[in-house]
């Protein structure tokens, strides 16, 4: 492709490749051409005629006017996209376009952004020749994230294009022929994909606008500011629709190096929960069992006072994955100016055996546009498409570009593409590495020589094991750890698996992060053995787990609610309960806070602060602050500012994030992202234990306490509520059936609920996820359960 | 140059035999059926002499569009590696158009040799019969045959030791009239909704399962054994120039006896009129649509000076197309004529393409509403303004179907429409 060609647009040379169509050529040379079906991103469907245009070739003219986006150039192609010909063909499918159209511009949620709109006003006549009656099509109901007005659409099939192409879930569909042609579902049913809001954008009318902000703001009302998306660690950007100081809607900012063009649902509607009744917006201060307001100065100062006096080394502090660089990095700073080293911000991981051996900035280990040309991944412990819609979107296409992808999970996972899935339970991920590891011809080191000697590979692993080893010598192969194996009881072991595998393959080893800022984290020094900028500490703190099994008398809870956002809540919420004195920097009023809390301080939520995120792939991207946070509630790295003055701790000057993360990124300049392991892992299998094991995983729309407190997104289909998902053998074995109620407990409080069937879920399991309302007083996600049916 | 008079001599060449026995293998193999494809098996003829020879006879597509067959045979890359298709395209949706059906009821066998053949020619080792849903019988009958030919070794892997491979399957289709065009087709056979590609690329290169692919009308297939055997020269000799063979035409409409039959490229329209019983009740022609319900029509007495092949019906300003000739006789009033088609067309677009999908629709409206004496003066400008931004703008033909016959109507009998309106104006008066 380096050969490129010449053709002229409306007289203007142009350089070309061979290969590409007109439009392209066109869009590239800011030659507007109107479309409605094309779209850079997907498949060319030369359906809504309205890229008509003139050309020539060799001197002889085409007979007819050809559409821009399908007909590729060719050398010394001639092309008029303004000449009579191209113009009266464009203004003919102009009115055809809207003899059928409905024209209630005034009362339609895309007037004044609408395709349709605005190349009618160039390509339109201001009077219609069509007398006849227009056509009604009846509306779909899409759930609560996408409204329908069908009458509105003009069938330019975006949206079903970009179900089977970039979903991987026809979802929509053509049905009926002629004017009768309609899109839909066939089956009424609401859309289940995780990418699904991207049809809103891609829908070129008004059919498919967003439920939740219909009606609510004109685009000309709006203020577009840019912002980083802060759920999952592909730091998505961002477009805050902005009206009086209210976030009234996101919309994608297209970068090819992060998430395109695309946006998941979670990033897209997770500000709903930013306008919410339950909002934090004053400090308050727990006086004998009751929460008085008081000023910022008396709230600081207390909890400077508290934190001056306790015991450094019995305090600690857990941090949210998806605080700001900038908060991260001065809270490490208090909590080391005061001589404690207990801070984490690995909520959900509970194996830290062999911690000193980890990478200190760990990361996706490729860059994001590298996931597609991956010819072998492993995935180990990752519900993918849930975790990181828009990295399952990326190995997706590797995936449909020939690449192989192998899941090593407790259970099996819902994808749009052939995998492979290895999925015997939480304690059969060990097994199964050491299966592909043993096929590799490995023998492993220390403790790890039993675990692999005690399988025989089966002619899977073997496949699997050929693939990554090829794969690998190609230096496209990645195994890559996400948030199942995190909370898994033997990470380490899982780790040093997937080291084993990758020295004998030559592969990658990447980290599926948490959450927003995870590998931020590392980098600002939120752990308990680094500093900032990855310098190992020289004395090394609690992490996580220890911070509260301990447990610490002091205890700083930085915008995280203790019963949904830890690895075992029951544990958290009895250690809090006893400790000395906590105070939680939140965003929102939550009932477990305000049991465990002593002080509260309302910080700014997503949106409404400035700073920066690190996302999977290293990315540093930083924002400002789209809105004011509510009431008297302060961004967090101002409130930490402050902080740090009352306790007297030099360096806690700063004027803004900018100077914060200059300061940090100077330590940072010499540390890159790494995967390598700094020593030999190994240490012996813990298991998960003895009977039905929990398989507890974190609902997409579970995962931070924004997005559970986004309504659409918690009325779409089931995604996160509690229940126990059995597979069928297993609820006979239980004597259950699907809707019974049942009495689930770990060595703790009982929680009713219901089962359901699941056929993915293997037997010996029980999926109780995890982050929901109800799973409060359960123990670890992966861990021994009973189950007995309620009387 | 005298043509030829016998009827019926290749497509329907079973004919003449018993009604039981017609479809059967043992009728069709004394006619000297299968002995092409044997030959080809044994002697492991060479594809190219097989296409040099249909180049010869001039066999064009008898589908509609009279593209040259072996030329299209020409284009698939034989060699290439990977799976390639024959199908054949049984789906004739065309108003008026029933040859195929005829062919597969009663000469099954000679369109699965010609599509064994046509595999082997262009090294595809499956082939389809897309037939046309509500062919019940047809399909019985294709089905019937093809069972035969398998049992009797004709069909198959390693067929009579050769080593070539051929395996045919019957699909049939589901109703809709765009499945016929080839990449509706395809998408159909896919199990996709039946709407067509855009082309390029094309089906050669890229057709059924992303395959090269090659799709012949069945009455296309069905000729090539005949002309094998009894050599291209022999079958160009049928018809005319350029116009080589015989053809099956399809009369209906206003004809005392409506039928098919095949006869020489180059027969005139008079005689045709004549195997049909000429007009019925003895009325005068009014107008011929002489290929199909989406070609021009044709006033009747240019029609009666002119022949039945693709150059002379070119020439009065029609198209040969499937060889449906509707005739329609005097007293007819053609604003209803023109109605039943556009209401046809408007019914049977895919509903991709804007023009088509939003504009059959506009102009079924209009032509019915004048039908029904409720036209405007300004209506048959916006008729052909209509057409005309229809015609040419779309992925298929379907469009430029629709709008041919609007336009042509309007060319011919526009004074018929303007009675109707001012007629309807004053009666609303």
């Amino acid at each position: 492709m380096t050969d490129t060609l010449t053709i002229e647009i409306n007289g203007r040379a142009c350089e070309a490749s061979p290969g590409e169509m007109i439009i392209a050529v066109a869009d590239r040379e800011g030659i507007s051409i109107p479309r409605f079906c094309y779209h850079k991103k997907l498949s060319i469907a030369a359906n809504c005629r309205m890229c008509l245009v003139e050309a020539e070739q060799g001197g002889r003219p085409f007979p007819k006017p050809v559409p821009a986006c399908a007909t590729p150039v060719f050398p010394g192609m001639k092309v008029q996209t303004r000449s009579p010909k191209a113009i009266e063909a464009q203004r003919s499918v102009m009115e055809f376009l809207l003899i059928n159209h409905p024209l209630d511009c005034p009362i339609c949620d895309q007037g004044g952004e609408c395709e349709l709109q605005d190349v009618a006003m160039g390509y339109g006549a201001d009077c219609s020749r069509f007398t006849e009656g227009k056509r009604v099509v009846m509306d779909e109901d899409l759930g609560p994230l996408i409204a329908t007005d069908m009458t509105r659409c003009i069938q330019c099939t975006r949206c079903v294009r970009f179900g089977a192409e970039i979903a991987g879930l026809r979802e929509l569909g053509g049905t009926g022929r002629g004017e009768w042609m309609r899109i839909g579902t066939y089956v009424d049913h609401p859309l289940t994909h995780e990418l699904s809001g991207n049809i809103i954008d891609l829908c070129p009318v008004g059919a498919l606008t967003a439920k939740p902000s219909r009606f609510t703001a004109r685009a000309w009302e709006l203020t577009a500011r840019d912002g980083i998306a802060p759920h999952d660690g592909v730091g998505s950007n961002l477009r805050l629709h902005v009206r009086r100081g209210q976030v009234m809607r996101v919309h994608p900012r297209d970068n090819e190096t992060v998430n395109e063009t695309w946006l998941s649902d979670r990033d897209r509607f997770s500000y709903v929960g930013l306008n919410g009744a339950d909002r934090l917006t004053e400090p308050l201060v727990k006086r004998e069992g009751r929460w008085v307001a008081v000023e910022w100065t008396e709230a600081l100062t207390l909890v400077a006072e508290r934190l001056k006096a306790a015991d450094a080394h019995a305090t600690g502090w857990l941090i949210a994955p998806n605080a700001t660089l900038e908060e991260m990095y001065l809270a490490q700073g208090i909590a080391r100016g005061l001589g404690c080293p207990n801070i984490d911000h690995r909520l959900r991981q509970r194996d830290f055996r062999g911690e000193g051996a980890d990478p200190r900035l760990p990361w996706l280990g490729v860059s994001i546009p590298e996931l597609q040309s991956q010819e072998s991944v492993l995935l180990i412990g990752s519900d993918i498409r849930a975790e990181h819609p828009l990295l399952a979107h990326r190995l997706r296409q590797a995936v449909l570009a020939d690449g192989s992808l192998t899941l090593v999970n407790p259970a099996r996972v819902d994808l749009t593409h052939p995998a492979t899935q290895l999925a015997q339970g939480p304690a059969g991920m060990v097994g199964e590495l050491a299966a592909i590891a043993a096929a590799l011809g490995a023998s492993g080191f220390g403790i790890l020589r039993n675990v692999i000697a005690g399988v025989k590979p089966s002619a899977e692993h073997q496949a699997i094991a050929a693939s990554l080893r090829s794969a690998g010598g190609n230096d496209i192969g990645l195994i890559l750890l996400g948030a199942l194996a995190a909370a898994h009881p033997d990470y380490t072991l899982l780790k040093a698996l997937a080291y084993v595998i990758a020295g004998f393959t030559r592969c990658k080893v990447g980290y599926l992060p948490a959450a927003a800022n995870s590998v931020g984290a590392a980098l600002a020094g939120a752990l308990p053995g680094v500093l900032p900028g990855g310098e190992p500490a020289a004395r090394r703190g609690l992490p996580v787990s220890d911070i509260l099994a301990a447990p610490c008398r002091t205890v700083v809870l930085w915008g995280l609610e203790p019963d949904l956002d830890l690895g075992n809540p029951r544990l958290a919420m009895d250690a809090l309960a006893q400790a000395d004195f906590v105070v939680a920097a939140s965003a929102f009023r939550s009932e477990s806070l305000e049991s465990v809390a002593d002080v509260l301080l309302p910080i700014g939520a997503f949106a409404e602060t400035s700073g920066t995120f690190v996302n999977a792939a290293g990315t540093w991207q930083s924002f400002q602050g789209a809105v004011p946070p509510p009431g008297s509630a302060r961004p967090g790295w101002k409130i930490l500012r402050v902080l740090g003055n009352l306790l007297d701790l030099q360096g806690f000057e700063y004027r803004d994030t900018a100077e914060i993360r200059t300061e940090l990124a100077t330590q940072c300049a010499a540390a890159p992202l790494d995967n390598t392991p700094v020593a030999e892992l190994g240490v012996a299998p813990l298991g998960v234990g003895e009977g039905l094991v929990r398989l507890g995983d974190v609902p997409p729309y579970a995962i931070d306490p924004l997005v559970r407190r986004c309504g659409p997104l918690q009325r779409t289909a089931g995604l996160a509520t509690i229940g126990v998902w059995l597979n069928a053998a297993q609820a006979a074995d239980l004597g259950l059936a699907a809707g019974d109620v049942v009495e689930v407990s770990q060595d703790g409080p009982v929680v009713r609920t219901r089962v359901l069937i699941d056929q993915r879920v293997p037997f010996g399991c029980a999926r109780i996820p995890a982050g929901v309302p109800g799973s409060e007083t359960l123990g670890d996600q992966f861990a021994p359960i009973s189950i007995v049916k309620a009387e | 140059m005298a043509l030829n008079q016998q009827q019926n001599t290749v497509c329907l060449r079973t004919l003449h035999l018993p009604a039981d026995e017609r479809c059967t293998l043992a009728a069709y193999r004394r006619l000297g059926g299968y002995a092409q494809w044997e030959r080809i098996l044994r002697d492991k003829v060479d594809p190219s002499t097989v296409i040099e020879e249909l180049k010869l006879s001039n066999l064009r597509g008898r589908g509609g569009a009279g593209f040259p067959t072996g030329l299209k045979w020409s284009f698939m890359p034989r060699n290439a590696p990977g799976q390639k298709y024959i199908i054949c395209n049984s789906d004739e949706g065309e108003p008026g158009t029933c040859k195929d059906r005829d062919i597969l009821r009663f000469n099954p066998h000679q369109v699965v040799e010609g599509m064994a053949i046509a595999g082997y020619c262009i090294g595809a080792t499956v082939g389809y019969n897309y037939i046309r849903g509500e062919f019940f019988e047809p399909i019985a009958c294709f089905e019937g045959a093809l069972q035969e030919a398998y049992a009797a070794g004709l069909l198959g892997r390693d067929i009579q030791g050769s080593g070539v491979d051929f395996d045919l399957y019957t699909h049939a289709g589901a109703g809709a009239y765009v499945c016929g065009e080839e990449t509706a087709l395809i998408e159909s056979i896919e199990g996709k909704k039946g709407q067509p590609r855009y082309k390029p690329p094309f089906p050669a290169q890229c057709g059924l399962y992303g395959r090269p692919t090659t799709i012949n009308n069945t009455e296309t297939l069905a000729s090539v054994p005949v002309i094998l055997e009894r050599g291209g020269q022999w079958f160009l000799d049928q018809g005319r120039p350029n116009n080589g063979g015989t053809k099956l035409f399809s009369i209906s409409g206003h004809v005392n006896n409506p039928c098919n039959v095949e006869v020489s490229l180059g027969t005139p329209f008079r005689d045709l009129l004549a195997m049909a019983g000429g007009v019925k009740d003895g009325r005068a022609l009014k107008a011929v649509i002489p290929g199909g319900s989406s070609v021009p029509v044709v006033p009747g007495d240019l029609m009666m000076e002119t022949d039945m092949d693709y150059d002379s019906i070119t020439k009065v300003g029609s198209m040969l197309g499937s060889g449906a000739v509707i005739v329609i006789a005097e007293g007819t009033c053609m604003v209803k004529v023109l109605a039943n088609l556009s209401n046809f067309y408007m019914r049977e677009s895919c509903g991709q393409c804007t023009p088509c999908r939003e504009g059959t629709g506009w102009l079924a409206r209009v032509v019915g509403r004048i039908a029904a004496g409720q036209g405007r003066p300004a209506d048959l400008d916006l008729l052909e303004s209509v057409a005309g931004r229809i015609g040419g703008r779309t992925i298929c033909a379907l469009g430029d179907a629709a709008a041919m016959p609007v336009q042509s109507f309007l060319k011919h009998y526009r004074d018929e429409f303007v009675q109707l309106i001012e007629r309807g104006a004053s009666h609303a008066a």
